[in-house]
């Protein structure tokens, strides 16, 4: 079915009839609209017509530059028409042909440094709105638990085991693995340097007590807000798209209670157990590269550790960790609540979650810095 | 209707899990017909249409597209059997970060080397000929109704003026009227360009009124293949059941008067 396509002119009477021919269908369309749009500048006559009758295989294509001559002539103020025209494509004319084409212009461009300016500002903004949507989704949290706690059998129980079990269990080889990794190299790079000054064995009291009050809790966290925050961020946000969520509060479910509860009393109890490993290992990784790299023995190593770090350091970071919970599992939660309807506004949204979950949950660390230094632990 | 088929399915049979959906299936689509394509639900329509389409992997049977036979198709061949087929899905598969003018653009830019002038008045006449204003075009998914979704994404299958149509339950989910006015607007837009129309339906209406012949899945096997009247003389239980129901009745009488 090959064949070009040509536009020839000739003279009949006081028309010019172009002829055209082959296959005027999408395959051709980039060779035919020059031929056409030469026509449309190049032929000065008052009546033009267009004869078909030699075209082969038309689509919406063809029939639509056809048309488009015919129209762009009119609109010139000269007298167009089409001849030739086939049984079998007349109703493709008759529908491109009702084809109005008009579209409206589209909305101007803002001038790029106002545009700059605005996309500023709307980002000020929403840090006020992202506040504001943070307490509003604690304070429902908070009726949900009353609610729940004066009638604890409506509690989901089994829901919240099962987000245990992803949250907690299952994040612990992963969460181990990192920690020990993390203590190893806290000790590796502390003998180095403290070596110069004959002081190795204060690595042992470095190791214990960044892991206990800091390391431990903030890995812990920063991978917890990168493994679970981010998945309930996209299964509420998938949730949502779907109609899941609506379909729940038409039921008269309240889908605080039923989906975000269960979930963030999940991390609230998976992340201390998790910090509690996690500095543990830690402290393993820590000792080990001790023994093996700076040459001091386990019991050396306990010993000493019992001397530097008090039950006080360990509180202070078990402390930090149930906050911390919660504030990944809030922002997790208010993000996935917010997506929209589209593939991107999901991939937006968690990657949110992600970024600002870790950043508050550095900040309310150093929130806890100033307390515990302020009331002395 | 000319005898020269488009799509020949050859003894296909489809594993999902273990599970045997299609068990032997020999089915020919004609060029230029529309055929409409019945069964129970769960019997393995959905899974035959995405077999065909390449989505999921048969273990035994040959299928063959405008002659050609899939399993020994080059990549080359393949995109050109994809350059000549719209597929509309049962939700629409619009993609929602694009716009509905860049949806219906986004197969010619891929396809085709025309000027973006061009491409922008393709589009909008597409979108004109499925009955939908011109101002659709800078709109986003998500801001239009089932029906309009429906009819974007069928622009966007018919944007490069394809030879089959796969459509997967088209008119389920609207109301009976637009499910009419759907059943008409395939019905003209086939007749205006020609094409076959593979249409997995369960709207006995449109069975009655657009489709040229019907081919019936069951017990992972077409069971019956031909025009209405070979189903309605058919003995097999299922298809008096489908075609002498109750609402099989009502929508016979429905065709009569018009
Ligand atoms: N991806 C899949 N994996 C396993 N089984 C499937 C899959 N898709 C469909 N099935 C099974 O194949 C059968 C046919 O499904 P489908 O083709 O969707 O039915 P329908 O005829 O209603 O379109 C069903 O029993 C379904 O459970
Ligand atoms: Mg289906």
């Amino acid at each position: 079915m090959t064949a070009g396509i040509l536009l020839s002119s000739q003279t009949r009477g006081d028309w010019v009839e172009l002829s055209a021919a082959g296959s005027w269908t999408a395959e051709y369309a980039s060779a035919i609209e020059p031929q056409v749009d030469a026509a449309t500048r190049g032929v000065t006559a008052r009546s033009i017509a267009i004869n078909i009758a030699r075209i082969d295989y038309l689509d919406t294509y063809g029939a639509w530059l056809i048309e488009r001559t015919l129209r762009n002539w009119i609109n010139q103020g000269r007298e167009a028409r089409l001849v030739g025209l086939r049984e079998d494509y007349r109703g493709l004319f008759d529908k491109v042909h009702v084809g109005t084409q008009t579209l409206s212009a589209p909305p101007p461009k803002a001038n790029s440094i106002v545009a700059t300016l605005e996309s500023v500002g709307r980002t000020m903004a929403t840090v006020g709105t992202d506040l504001m949507l943070l307490a509003q989704m604690l304070g429902s949290l908070m009726v949900a638990f009353k609610r729940v706690a004066l009638r604890p059998t409506t509690f989901r129980f089994t829901s919240m085991v099962h987000q245990l079990e992803r949250v907690g269990w299952r994040a612990v080889p992963i969460i181990l693995l990192i920690t020990v990794l993390i203590g190893a190299i806290l000790a590796q790079q502390g003998i180095f340097h403290f070596r110069k000054f004959g002081a190795d064995i204060y690595v042992i009291d470095m190791v214990g007590v960044l892991v206990l009050r800091e390391i431990g809790v903030l890995i812990v966290c920063i991978m917890v807000a990168g493994r679970s925050g981010s998945s309930y961020t996209a299964e509420l946000g998938a949730m949502r798209m779907r109609e899941e969520i609506d379909a729940l509060r038409t039921m008269g479910f309240d889908p605080i209670e039923v989906l975000v509860l269960p979930r963030i009393l999940a991390l609230i109890i998976a992340v201390p157990i998790l910090t509690f490993l996690g500095s543990m290992a830690a402290l393993y990784g820590g000792g080990l590269v001790s023994w093996l790299y700076g040459g001091i023995q386990p019991e050396v190593f306990l010993a000493r550790l019992r001397e530097a770090v008090t039950s006080t350091t360990f509180e202070v970071g078990m402390i930090k960790a149930p906050f911390m919970a919660l504030v990944i599992g809030v922002v997790a939660c208010v993000e996935g609540l917010q997506v929209q309807g589209s593939a991107e506004s999901l991939g937006e949204k968690t990657t949110n979650s992600v970024v600002k979950s870790i950043f508050l949950v550095i900040v309310l660390d150093g929130v806890f810095a100033m307390f515990f230094a302020s009331i002395g632990m | 209707m000319a005898n020269d088929p488009v799509i020949e399915v050859r003894d296909l049979i489809v594993e999902l899990k273990g599970n045997r959906v299609l068990n032997g299936v020999t089915l020919d689509v004609y060029r230029g017909e529309i055929l409409g394509f019945v069964g129970a639900s769960g019997a393995g329509k959905s899974v035959l249409t995405r077999t065909i389409l390449g989505l999921l992997p048969k273990q035994a049977g040959r299928i063959d597209v405008f002659g050609v036979n899939l399993d020994e198709a080059g990549e080359m061949q393949r995109q050109e059997i994809e350059r000549r087929w719209g597929i509309l899905f049962q939700q629409g598969a619009l993609f929602s970060s694009l716009t509905v003018g860049e949806n219906i653009e986004f197969p010619i830019r891929e396809y085709l080397d025309v000027s973006d002038r061009l491409m922008t008045e393709i589009a909008i006449t597409k979108l004109e000929m499925v009955g939908l204003k011109p101002d659709v075009y800078r709109k986003f998914p998500s801001e239009l109704s089932g029906g309009m979704i429906k009819r974007v994404a069928l622009a966007r299958a018919l944007a490069l003026d394809p030879e089959i149509l796969f459509l997967d339950e088209p008119t389920s989910g609207l109301d009976p009227i637009s499910a009419g006015d759907f059943d008409q607007l395939i019905l003209t837009l086939q007749q205006v360009s020609s094409m076959a129309v593979f249409m997995v339906t369960h709207d006995l209406d449109s069975l009655h009124t657009i489709c040229d012949r019907i081919a019936v899945l069951g017990d992972g096997k077409i069971i019956e293949a031909g025009t209405m009247d070979t189903m309605l003389a058919s003995q097999h239980p299922w298809l008096r059941a489908y075609f002498h129901g109750v609402r099989a009745r009502a929508g016979m009488q429905a065709a009569a008067r018009n």
